[in-house]
């Protein structure tokens, strides 16, 4: 092998390797090893079993709704902090941190005592018909509070940067604010906002402290995919819970994989429509 | 202190940087390597600074495998293209780096460190900037307090990565005063690399002209710019006229003009011929072999004009260079007719399939005595 | 994890759409992101100032507050180190796998956090690969503090490297280069030339990585058993106290962490607003 010129390849990389190995891929091994023990049948009957189906569907489909919901959230608050100046402008810029930083458990208690009935916001949809605690939507709405941030904090910078002529060329030859918008602005924005959609969606597939609480976690309707972990190794089903691990992080690959060409896609069209 | 590289190469994935490289470079000369981007002249500094090892080939200094060295214990001062400052150090912390790191045992005292860098200060004319962050100061300044740092440690050699190539015209001119007077005054062998042949020329006791990876020349200023050895060195430095001579029947002729001789005693059909501008005579009476050109356009350029003259018989441009205050001397204007001749030429054969022969050099003067 | 991104063409919005626009999303965000927030204050303090000192007062409490720092105080500096050897590996030297590295250290990002607990439980549960051999030296990693590091040493692990890895790689080798023709030993090039010129980066991959740390919940219950003053951290203690119906305790124990939560944002602000180039500009991540 080439010389190193700088110093400390064998220490660094060593070092981050034996860490990885440890940390990371020994414990996934032993997913994977313990997955296999369910067997090839026993995996089919886990994961077509009705209770288990209702959980990845509501887990998947949760999260894809809420990471679309974060997706036009967080492109109008994006367009608002960055294109507007208004007092406390840092102040709301900072706080869209916050379900960063916030644990989720504390997010996820907060939430259930807002919009149970007689929260602050729940006593205003409950009159509506609209019941958000302890039913798949306080599952959504703990999705997209997670998953909130991702998008805004992607759009920015692109935003920021935007050159604002061709909006102002495509003023100058008719178009109408909205017209500019649709046809403008938001393809070139599309890749990046894919990029906040795909990891928001990775974050609210998983999540699980900010959703169980408010969830209600009713078999069969509210029960999100971890919690069944959760339960199963409370059974002492080793086995199962590992082979439901691994068909989550299979599904989380696939969905990256799926929003990874999606990308590639909306680029090259962004690339022509430009 | 000699240098003696020998069959250097050096591969990066996609293309040969250096391909059988071999150089000398002498005690306290001044070396440029010059080149295009990409003519691998860097990779060969790095190579002599150990920020970089060839594939094969071998440095030698002073009879010693240089290579077998790491960078560290190389003892060069080293300036690189964006400067390479420590951000986070003042001017005066930059140019003590390289004596603060020395082990224990061969570390000067504070106060000999301070009074060297005091010294150093002075030479690059920051005394007053000393506490200044490299962010605080110019393009110029930031190149000369590199250059300090590297000469604080006393290096043997001096290597120079295209220091001036980030700096305004102006700045580049007078630091390259500078450097040549501080050269003078040093006496250290000093590698410089540089893409541009003005400041090769200019401050090198010896250029070596580098394109993909070879050395294509070397030898001191002017035998490059008279003498150039192959058709790249020809066009890469200064202005160059290119047009093709042919052998018709057994003389070589190029329109109207011959150079009437034939060193390769017809052994070849075709050579590409290389003529400066200021090589080219004007106004050559009837009697002697030349062009029928048109004066196309007179380009003011200061104390010289650039003259285009399009040469019917050769359906080519060239261009010659005359003394401004001789335009009206000579009843030069835009459209009249002359009849041009080069006094001199380097012509390289070209074989059949069209590579020229570059050991089998010509350079031709034009026999008869020329009035200017 | 953004720079505080100000455009140069930001205007007082001016016709009644745009602010009608920016009055709709500041109401948005205020009942989104700010109610939860003020919930958390205004339970714990329901029912008065001494009912809440109490619930924080409490053996639990405290035992569940040094419990969470003292799984911090491990977990952050072990990855605080890991993060500048993957970074420095990855950076300043060219190897095969390159991706393949940079995507494990990017995994625990994309795995749920009750995986990340469950893996443990595989490899040292009694039922694990290593159960066996622990149960019979009498060791206990699962239901023990040892879990709990582990679990929180693999969730926050790439925070440090994920705030690096971009810097160092577009400030390029070029000064520790020049350190070492200078020459500088190893060491002396990383303490006087790598480390002053990421220490911002550093700081502000300690401040994620330790906001995790200390508040992650879904790794942490999987592994912990919630033996209550032993393995429970507080944002178990939260979850316990609330199944309870114990409300003041549990968002007692809740607003310290909020509390943490707004430190760490007005730090991060801080260090974006003041230190913003020295901070690679990057996706944001966190689970």
């Amino acid at each position: 092998m080439r010389r190193q010129v700088l110093p400390g390849f064998g220490l660094s990389f060593g070092y981050a390797l034996t860490y990885l190995g440890l940390i990371v891929l020994l414990p996934l091994a032993a997913l994977a090893w313990k997955a296999t023990g369910i067997g090839f049948q026993g995996l089919i009957q886990l994961l077509s079993g009705p209770r288990t189906l209702a959980a990845l569907r509501l887990s998947l489909f949760g999260a894809v709704l809420a990471a679309s919901i974060n997706a036009v959230a967080g492109l109008l608050i994006g367009w608002v902090l960055v294109r507007y100046r208004f007092p406390g402008r840092r102040l709301f810029d900072a706080l869209v941190d916050l379900p960063f930083a916030l644990p989720t458990a504390v997010a996820g208690i907060a939430l259930t005592t807002l919009y149970a009935p007689n929260g602050w916001l729940g006593r205003w949809l409950e009159p509506l018909g609209i019941k958000v605690a302890y039913t798949p939507v306080g599952v959504l709405v703990a999705m997209v509070f997670v998953g909130f941030p991702f998008v805004v904090r992607t759009l920015q910078p692109v935003l920021a940067s935007m050159e604002r002529d061709v909006e102002e060329a495509a003023e100058s030859l008719g178009a109408r604010r909205y017209q500019t918008f649709f046809r403008v602005i938001l393809p070139m924005l599309a890749p990046t906002l894919l990029t906040g959609f795909a990891l928001a969606l990775a974050r609210a597939v998983g999540e699980y402290g900010s959703v169980i609480f408010i969830a209600g976690n009713i078999p069969m309707r509210s029960e999100i995919a971890p919690l069944l972990i959760v339960q199963k190794l409370e059974q002492f089903d080793y086995a199962g819970a590992a082979a439901l691990g691994v068909a989550m992080l299979l599904l989380s690959f696939v969905l990256l994989v799926l929003v990874a060409l999606l990308q590639r896609w909306s680029n090259r069209w962004a690339e022509r429509a430009a | 202190m000699t240098l003696e590289l020998s069959h250097l190469n050096r591969r990066f994935a996609e293309y040969q940087a250096l391909d059988d490289v071999s150089l000398d470079i002498a005690p306290g000369e001044f070396l440029a390597l010059l080149g295009p981007s990409g003519s691998g002249k860097t990779t060969l500094l790095r190579i002599l600074a150990g920020l970089d090892y060839p594939d094969t080939g071998s440095v030698l200094k002073d009879g010693k495998d240089f290579l077998a060295t790491t960078a560290r214990e190389r003892n060069i001062g080293m300036v690189f293209q964006h400067y390479a400052l420590f951000r986070h150090l003042t001017v005066l912390e930059n140019i003590a780096f390289g004596l603060r790191v020395r082990p224990w045992r061969k570390r000067p005292s504070r106060a000999v460190i301070r009074e060297r860098v005091e010294r150093l200060l002075k030479r690059v004319q920051l005394d007053d900037h000393a506490r200044r962050y490299p962010s605080q100061l110019s393009g110029g300044q930031r190149q000369r307090v590199a250059l300090a740092r590297a000469l604080a440690v006393e290096p043997d050699i001096l290597l120079l990565d295209e220091p001036f190539g980030a700096l305004d015209a102006q700045v580049r001119v007078t630091l390259r005063r500078w450097l040549r007077e501080l050269h003078e005054e040093l006496g250290l062998t000093t590698v410089f690399v540089t893409h541009d042949q003005e400041e090769a020329l200019e401050l090198a006791d010896r250029v070596a002209v580098m394109n993909n990876g070879r050395v294509e020349q070397v030898g001191s200023p002017e035998v490059i710019y008279q003498q150039p050895a192959t058709p790249f060195v020809c066009e890469f430095i200064g202005k160059v006229n290119r047009f093709t001579v042919r052998r018709n029947g057994s003389a070589l002729a190029a329109g109207g003009w011959m150079p009437q001789d034939d060193p390769w005693q017809g052994k070849y059909t075709e050579a590409v011929a290389y003529v400066r501008p200021e090589q080219l005579r004007l106004a050559v009476p009837t009697s002697q072999p030349a062009w029928e050109t048109r004066l196309r356009h007179i380009y003011l350029a200061g104390s010289v004009a650039h003259l285009e003259l399009h040469v019917g018989s050769l359906d080519q441009t060239l261009e010659a260079d005359v003394a401004s205050e001789d335009l009206s001397r000579l009843g030069l204007h835009p459209g009249m007719e002359m009849r041009v001749a080069p006094r001199g030429a380097v012509l390289f054969p070209r074989n059949d399939q069209g590579v020229t022969i570059n050991h089998e050099r010509w350079i031709w003067h034009a026999r008869s005595p020329v009035p200017a | 994890m953004s720079r505080h991104v100000r455009s140069r063409t930001a205007s007082w919005p001016r016709r009644i759409g745009h602010v009608a626009l920016l009055l709709f999303a500041l109401a948005f965000l205020l009942a989104f992101l700010v109610a939860p927030l003020a919930t958390v204050f205004a339970e714990a303090f329901r029912e008065g100032l001494a009912p809440y000192l109490a619930a924080i007062r409490q053996p639990e409490a405290r035992s569940a507050i040094g419990l969470t720092l003292l799984v911090a105080a491990i977990a952050v500096p072990l990855n605080v180190v890991f993060g500048v050897a993957a970074a420095w590996a990855m950076t300043r030297f060219e190897f095969r796998g390159k991706t393949l590295l940079g995507a494990l250290i990017d995994l625990p990002f994309s795995v749920s956090p009750v995986i990340s607990g469950l893996v443990y439980v595989l490899l040292f549960g009694s039922h694990g690969w290593f159960g066996p051999w622990l149960d019979a030296h009498d060791v206990k990693v699962i239901y023990a503090v040892p879990g709990l590091v582990l679990a929180t040493i693999f969730i926050t692990l790439p925070f440090v490297a994920r705030e690096l890895i971009p810097l160092m790689e577009a400030q390029g080798s070029e000064e520790e280069e020049a350190a070492r023709v200078l020459g500088a030993s190893g060491w002396q090039m990383f303490f006087r030339v790598t480390l002053p010129n990421i220490r911002w980066a550093l700081l502000y991959g300690v401040l994620l990585c330790n906001a995790r740390a200390m508040g992650e919940f879904g790794a942490v219950s999987v592994v912990s058993g919630h033996i209550r003053g032993l393995t429970t951290t507080m944002p178990l203690e939260v979850e316990m106290r609330y199944n309870e119906y114990d409300y003041v305790g549990a968002f007692a124990v809740a607003s310290l962490l909020a509390l943490l939560a707004l430190l760490t944002l007005a730090v991060k602000t801080l260090l974006e607003w003041r230190y913003g180039d020295e901070i690679a500009a990057h996706a944001p991540g966190g689970h």
